[in-house]
């Protein structure tokens, strides 16, 4: 089984997940998984067909902890290609985007003179103007409101909240307005947003601005959910996600911000509903998302030296999930702590590559 | 400016007989640069009033009608008065008929209905074109009919029927209407006036970076309870700083359900709260529609000049509670009776009286006309169908390959138990 990374519909995606082996354990499918923690592991079938299953062309090279690996040597399959920054990613795609449709803005704390606290919109406001890149007062709720209210009446903006925790005090607008104003209406409006930030657990930031908030937004209908974890994947779902005309949350990692890959040269875009196959494997699948796919890859290379062979999938969209990728045998493992601010202490808290691997010897027995 | 109505009581003892305007402070801000508030200095440090004389200065009513010097000394012509009172009996007829399905079980949940503040609703919405928008709250079902839902589309909407304006999806609480820019309808209070800050956003934007011609206004109700929220405050900032053709109505009928106004708020002066962020701030009687209309041209105007936001403050009452929910035990025999007295349709109907523009017959005709026209919106509504169940997944997304990608590997909107409402989501 896999997933194609480009554009595509699921349709005419390859293999089916094939049988199980009744003696792994198995637990039902649940279709609406609210997702706790940034690690999934669960049993898959052991007889699935690697063979026909599309490799990702890029990105084989098992990557290390921290997202400073600027080291990363991969080679873009896709002919020639340039090599940037995880952010510049995004920020090309953004800029594509806006440069395409007048009616693409962004609105935002420090988003426009400053150039994002994380340089994600540098230079935008230069070449667009103020009002496309708009420097917000910090006002979460009433700036998210207004990027909803600009969405009904024509426009398309991004909205970038500093930190994914920020995006707390503007719920009330992401869930009442934001999710629910198109079904509301009766069709009538449509509220093509983008919300996007950083969020995740940097580098002793500490609990409030290391929040994940994935699990508070899976209950809210009427929204889609995608976390970005490649240079590739960034600007694919970017570009995808200001397409869409149903409200998107993107969800970035702080520690993924300076991760280096070489990407196509022509534009593409990455489908929002489709997981994408890291590392095809036989014995147990290991869904992961975000910074999370970094730290089970390297668990994969300890995995694979003891003889296991794992399959690692990136979800990357939340909400919905990709089932059919994803497989009708899912089991959670959940991990739901508070953030320290204290280094040492934050490694506890954080899955580590060496738990990883014990979980899954675990369940393999 | 002459009064329109010969006697306007007072507020709890303070004056408030005319309109009151306050302008910002001298300290005006600099003229505005390309740059979106971006390199001024502090106006503490350039307080000088010479300076002051050359900014376009914030115009108080008074001055504007002044300058008018109209050849007509009253303040409307024969067809708009009709207008205007055509519009507020169909706004208390049809809330009159809501309550009436109501209880004889035609409707559920929430209604809240707009008795008495009529004035408030026809004195603005009716100077405002097809393209302007109008934010509401739940109060919401006269502001959709003066902006021009039909009374069918609302009565079949509370009903709960598919040809309702928001295919009974909506409710009581959600009147929208793509057609006629009615953007809601909230639940929240509060959270409509984000919402309208938005809509206000993209005129500036049509206009400035797509280079239309747009003076779109938007126009924001909301009531004295939500002037105590923290949205409103954040929308008043930013209308301010970014010049947004944008009005806030607050609809002061002194009640938040069983929340007095007095005991919620520490300066119960909303008007005042306007020039603190450097708009105007006006107070105006909310059950005198001719007052009304002629603080709100003054707005609609500024907006449409691009001079930026007005607060408006119209001190009005319900007649009715809250909600049809609501015993409204609390408050005192005698305000209602005291604004009861200053009911605004029989005021202007004696206005149009006295000052020969209309006939007591005409009125009259226009009563009929309304209801017959309400009436015949119960049985629209009532003879119309329930929607489906397959409308049940349908407007969730806009694009309803949002709902993924399911078990089989095709998308689960191309599934056709999908359509039917029977599949599994």
């Amino acid at each position: 089984m896999a997933a194609r990374i480009h554009g595509g519909a699921g349709a005419g995606a390859a293999t089916a997940l094939s049988t199980f082996n009744p003696k792994k354990l198995v637990a039902p499918s649940r279709t609406n998984l609210p997702a706790r923690s940034s690690k999934r592991c669960i049993v898959a079938a052991a007889g699935s067909d690697a063979s026909k299953s599309l490799r990702v062309g890029h990105s084989q090279k098992l990557i290390a902890n921290a997202a400073v690996a600027t080291k990363a040597e991969t080679s873009a399959t896709t002919g020639t290609g340039h090599e940037l920054l995880l952010f510049e990613a995004l920020q090309e795609g953004l800029e594509e985007e806006m440069d395409r449709d007048p009616h693409v803005c962004v609105m935002g704390e420090d988003v426009g003179h400053y150039g994002g606290s994380y340089k994600v919109t540098k230079g935008l406001a230069d070449k667009f103007g103020d009002l496309r890149v708009l420097d917000t007062p910090i006002c979460e709720n009433a700036f998210t409101g207004m990027g909803i209210g600009a969405a009904m009446t024509g426009l398309r903006p991004v909205i970038e909240g500093m930190n994914m925790g920020f995006l707390l005090l503007a719920f009330n607008q992401i869930s009442n307005n934001c999710g629910m104003l198109h079904y509301t209406s009766g069709g009538q409006f449509t509220i093509p947003v983008v919300i996007r930030g950083p969020g995740g657990v940097g580098r002793q930031l500490g609990a409030e601005h290391s929040q994940r908030l994935e699990s508070y937004f899976q209950s809210i209908p009427g929204i889609q959910m995608v976390a970005c974890s490649t240079p590739y994947n960034a600007k694919g779902l970017m570009k995808a996600a200001i397409r869409s005309e149903n409200p998107v949350i993107l969800f970035e990692h702080v520690l993924l911000y300076n991760l280096k890959e070489k990407i196509p040269d022509e534009e593409y875009i990455c489908n929002l509903e489709e997981a994408e196959m890291v590392r095809p494997g036989e014995h147990i699948t290991i869904l992961t998302y975000s910074r999370m796919r970094y730290h089970v890859m390297q668990a994969a290379k300890t995995l694979v030296n003891k003889g296991y062979d794992p399959e690692v999938i990136d979800i990357r969209s939340l909400k919905p999930f990709d089932l059919y990728t994803i497989g009708n045998s899912v089991k959670k493992t959940h991990r739901d702590v508070p953030t320290p601010y204290a280094g040492t202490l934050e490694e506890w808290t954080v899955v580590q590559p060496a738990q990883i691997v014990t979980a899954v010897e675990q369940l393999c027995q | 400016m002459a009064t329109a109505f010969s006697a306007t009581l007072p507020l709890h003892g303070s004056s408030s007989q005319e309109n009151r305007l306050l302008l910002p402070p001298t300290r005006l801000p600099p003229p505005p640069s390309s740059f979106l508030g971006s390199t001024r200095s502090l106006p503490f440090r350039r307080l000088n009033h010479a300076h002051a004389a050359r900014r376009s200065p914030v115009v108080a009513v008074q001055e504007i009608v002044k300058e008018k010097k109209p050849t007509n000394p009253l303040l409307i012509t024969k067809e708009e008065g009709l207008v205007l009172y055509e519009d507020m009996i169909l706004g208390r007829s049809f809330e009159d008929m809501c309550a009436q399905m109501y209880y004889r079980g035609k409707m559920f949940g929430f209604v809240h209905l707009y008795n008495g503040q009529e004035a408030v609703s026809t004195g603005f919405i009716k100077l405002l074109t097809k393209s302007d928008s109008v934010v509401s709250t739940y109060r919401d079902h006269v502001h959709a009919l003066s902006k021009g839902v039909s009374a069918r589309a609302v009565m079949s909407e509370l009903f709960g029927k598919v040809t309702g304006c928001c295919r009974g999806q909506g409710g009581s609480m959600h009147m929208f209407s793509k057609e006629h820019n009615m953007l809601g309808g909230f639940a929240f209070i509060g959270e409509g006036i984000p919402v309208a800050t938005g809509a206000a956003f993209t005129s500036k934007y049509k206009r400035e970076v797509l280079k239309q011609d747009c003076d779109d206004v938007t126009v924001a109700f909301f009531g004295d309870g939500t002037c105590n929220n923290g949205q409103f405050y954040e929308c008043l900032n930013m209308a301010a700083l970014y010049k947004l053709p944008i009005i806030f109505v607050v609809e002061n009928n002194l009640w938040a359900i069983g929340m007095s106004h007095l005991r919620s708020t520490s300066d119960p002066e909303i008007w005042k709260k306007g020039p603190a962020f450097g708009m105007p701030g006006v107070h105006v009687d909310g059950m005198d529609v001719l007052k009304v209309r002629e603080v709100a041209k003054e707005a609609v105007i500024r907006a449409r000049r691009g001079e930026g936001p007005t607060l408006v403050e119209c001190e009005t009452y319900r007649f009715r509670g809250h909600s049809l929910a609501d015993p409204d035990e609390l408050r005192d025999a005698a305000e209602k009776a005291k604004y009861a007295a200053r009911d605004p349709i029989t005021a202007l109907k004696k206005y149009l009286i006295e000052n020969k523009l209309a006939k007591e017959g005409e009125l009259k005709t226009i009563e009929k006309k309304i209801d017959e026209l309400v009436e015949e919106a119960v049985e629209f509504a009532d003879a119309s169908p329930q929607p489906g169940r397959s409308q049940l997944l349908e407007n969730v997304f806009a694009d309803p390959k949002g709902f993924g990608i399911g078990p089989d590997g095709r998308y689960r909107c191309e599934d056709p138990k999908f359509t039917e409402g029977t599949a599994q989501v």
